[in-house]
């Protein structure tokens, strides 16, 4: 029988009193075979090439069991532990958004036909029910971003919105924050708030596991669950807890737009492109980026062609490219629109900040360029960091 | 029936590898054979290197006076002038000897250095006449050639691959060896169309694709000396297989002490 208790952070709404229970370490693979029982393509995290990355998971052995990854900028190292846990770590490159946003997607074909007319058709989604297990709190706020971004405009993304609506989340709350996180001072993590099915609490000895909707609620209940004790309620508090005090970076809070754009030509700009290699690298890696660039990729017979769209960054000269004309030629323009974009203008177009605190865009940079470090020296003392 | 537009395919100094992107297309062969006569290509079989023709792909660089007047011909026969791969495109790997002692070499290896009569330099194809097209690669690959040439016999230029191999490793989802390993991986200063391919099986990019747009190769160089390579390797990471572009030839000459013929 599951045991219930409030978590204090949640949503009165869409999850009042979460229903609880406690999963064994030894069971985990039930959740697994519970979601690919219910039909669901299971994507999860997985120790490959020196890092976390999300993949095809098929029993509880395929995840990354003791890893441990130290992240500083332009540095990742995982080491392999005996520490009996499965999410010791904060992130790997990616998580929801290749998932949802693919990298690169075909759009639409076109065939000429035997009269010499052209036959366009729309290329299907790609979709299928998936449940991603290891999400954290900065990748479900970034998947609100990217939400409001594919799914509520004017002009709804399809393919987003089909995959959209048939993915299940399993979040777990981070227990061992990088040194390049920084969503405490977002807001946006370590502990999940909302936006999930199911939430995972990890110990030693298993996880406590939440529901956060109606699905997650009928899954909980197929899963081989005993009471949660005190003393582990008492242990997952103090350990969100330290998830949260062992953040070292900062980010000024709320709305920078004015004074980054204060700052347009601030010297700072001049010495970060020094040093930045405008690869894209930060943008790629960041989860709420969504940039994308549309190529047609003709047949050699020439009788029709396939229309993609890719990844794109607003540090490739390609992004800027107008009529003639390339607006961001050098790289402390292009450095400038991310950052300014990123913090500044993206409360304008969508309410908040772009930046979730993740830090992948300081740790995949390859010369280790510092976004908090960044926009403190730019905005000096005006913050304080 | 139309007149097919006339291809050649040329070689100079090269190891024919570039030749292999359009022998190795398999069933779009008998595709492209339909779209355009070969008249001159032989390590395909047709031979007729002074025929006029409507494309010139060219492979290989420039290296001795037969050469130069031999390219000199290639372009006065042809309306459209291809350089395929990097010896043509940049010199090559054969370059290379343009930093070194390359008399000194020939002495070396040669008993009788006396018989060899090459240029001073190894050089690209856009030393010696003008080029309306460059493909990039160590070797290039299908789809560079076939997209080429798609977008020529469309009548229009086909769109130039600058940005950066990273970009390409990210939209494959490849971890980075740069910061997982430590690798002095060129990535983020080559141009991109290989689809990060060494990168992907765990290997650091070694530029074969030539420098891409705003190439920060200071910025890159003083990350490998961070990384611990000493400065002869990153000239040398440098001055590979396209040692003669910009920025990569200085890029990899400034941390040359003294001499540059030293690397």
């Amino acid at each position: 029988m599951a045991a219930c208790y409030g978590f204090s952070q949640a949503d009165g709404q869409d999850n009042p009193v979460a229903e609880t229970g406690f999963l064994m370490r030894q069971r985990f693979g039930d959740l697994l075979a519970l979601l690919a029982g219910a039909g669901y393509r299971v994507v999860g995290p997985v120790h490959r090439d020196g890092a976390i990355v999300y993949t095809d998971v098929h029993d509880a052995a395929d995840l990354p069991s003791g890893v441990m990854v130290e992240t500083a900028p332009g540095r990742v190292r995982s080491t392999e532990t005996q520490l009996p846990r499965l999410f010791a770590w904060a992130n790997g490159p990616q998580a929801l958004k290749p998932l949802l946003f693919r990298s690169e997607e075909t759009l639409w074909r076109v065939q000429r036909g035997d009269d010499g007319g052209l036959a366009f058709r729309p290329a299907s989604a790609d979709a299928q029910p998936l449940a991603l297990v290891g999400v954290r709190a900065c990748d479900l706020a970034a998947l609100q971003l990217q939400d409001q971004h594919f799914l509520h405009g004017a002009y709804r993304d399809e393919h987003y919105a089909a995959r959209r609506a048939q993915l299940l989340l399993v979040a777990v709350n981070c227990t061992h924050p990088a040194a390049t996180c920084f969503c405490a001072t977002t807001g946006d993590g370590p502990q999940a708030q909302d936006g999930f099915d199911l939430l995972l609490d990890e110990l030693d000895e298993g996880f406590i596991v939440a529901a956060g909707s109606g699905r997650g609620r009928e899954l909980l209940a197929g899963l081989p669950l005993v009471p949660v004790r005190e003393d582990q309620v008492r242990k997952v508090a103090s350990t969100r807890q330290r998830a949260r005090a062992e953040q070292t970076r900062s980010i000024p809070a709320g709305d920078l737009y004015d004074e980054l754009m204060a700052r347009r030509e601030h010297p700072r700009w001049n010495e970060v492109a020094g040093r930045c290699l405008s690869c894209g690298n930060c943008t790629q890696v960041c989860p709420t980026c969504f940039c994308s660039r549309e190529q047609d990729q003709a047949q050699l017979d020439g009788r029709g062609s396939t229309h993609v769209r890719q990844w794109d960054s607003c540090f490739s000269e390609g992004h800027s490219y107008i009529h003639g004309l390339v607006v961001r030629g050098e790289p402390r323009h292009r450095y400038r629109q991310w950052l300014t974009h990123k913090l500044g203008s993206w409360h304008r177009q969508y309410g908040r900040s772009g930046c979730v605190g993740c830090g992948r865009c300081i740790a995949w940079c390859p010369v280790g360029i510092d976004i908090c470090a960044e926009v403190n020296a730019l905005l000096g003392g005006a913050h304080g960091a | 029936m139309t007149m097919k537009p006339r291809l050649a395919v040329h070689k100079f100094s090269s190891c024919d590898g570039c030749q292999l992107a359009l022998l190795n297309l398999g069933e779009a062969l008998l595709t492209l054979d339909g779209l355009v006569d070969t008249v001159h290509f032989a390590e395909a079989g047709p031979v007729n290197p002074e025929a006029q023709v409507d494309i010139a792909f060219v492979e290989g660089s420039i290296n001795t006076r037969e050469d130069v007047e031999r390219i000199r011909r290639v372009r006065a026969n042809s309306d459209f002038l291809v350089t395929i791969g990097a010896c043509a495109t940049a010199g090559g790997l054969q370059a290379l000897r343009n930093l070194a002692d390359g008399a000194g070499w020939l002495a070396d290896v040669y008993a009788r250095p006396g018989y060899i009569d090459s240029l001073d330099e190894a050089r690209a194809i856009r030393d010696h006449v003008k080029v309306d097209l460059e493909l990039w690669g160590c070797p290039v690959n299908r789809r560079q050639v076939v997209e080429a040439l798609r977008a020529l016999l469309f009548g229009v230029l086909p769109v130039e691959e600058k940005e950066k191999v990273c970009m390409e490793c990210k939209r494959r989802q490849a971890v980075c060896v740069l910061v997982t390993r430590g690798e002095p991986c060129l990535g983020p200063v080559t141009r991109g169309g290989c689809g990060a391919l060494c990168p992907r099986f765990g290997r650091d990019c070694y530029g074969c694709y030539g420098p891409s747009e705003a190439a920060n190769t200071d910025a890159l160089g003083r990350r490998f000396a961070g990384l611990g390579l000493v400065p002869a390797d990153i000239a040398r990471r440098f001055h590979g297989i396209n040692s003669q572009v910009e920025p990569f030839l200085t890029g990899g000459s400034q941390w040359v002490a003294g001499d540059d013929r030293s690397t």
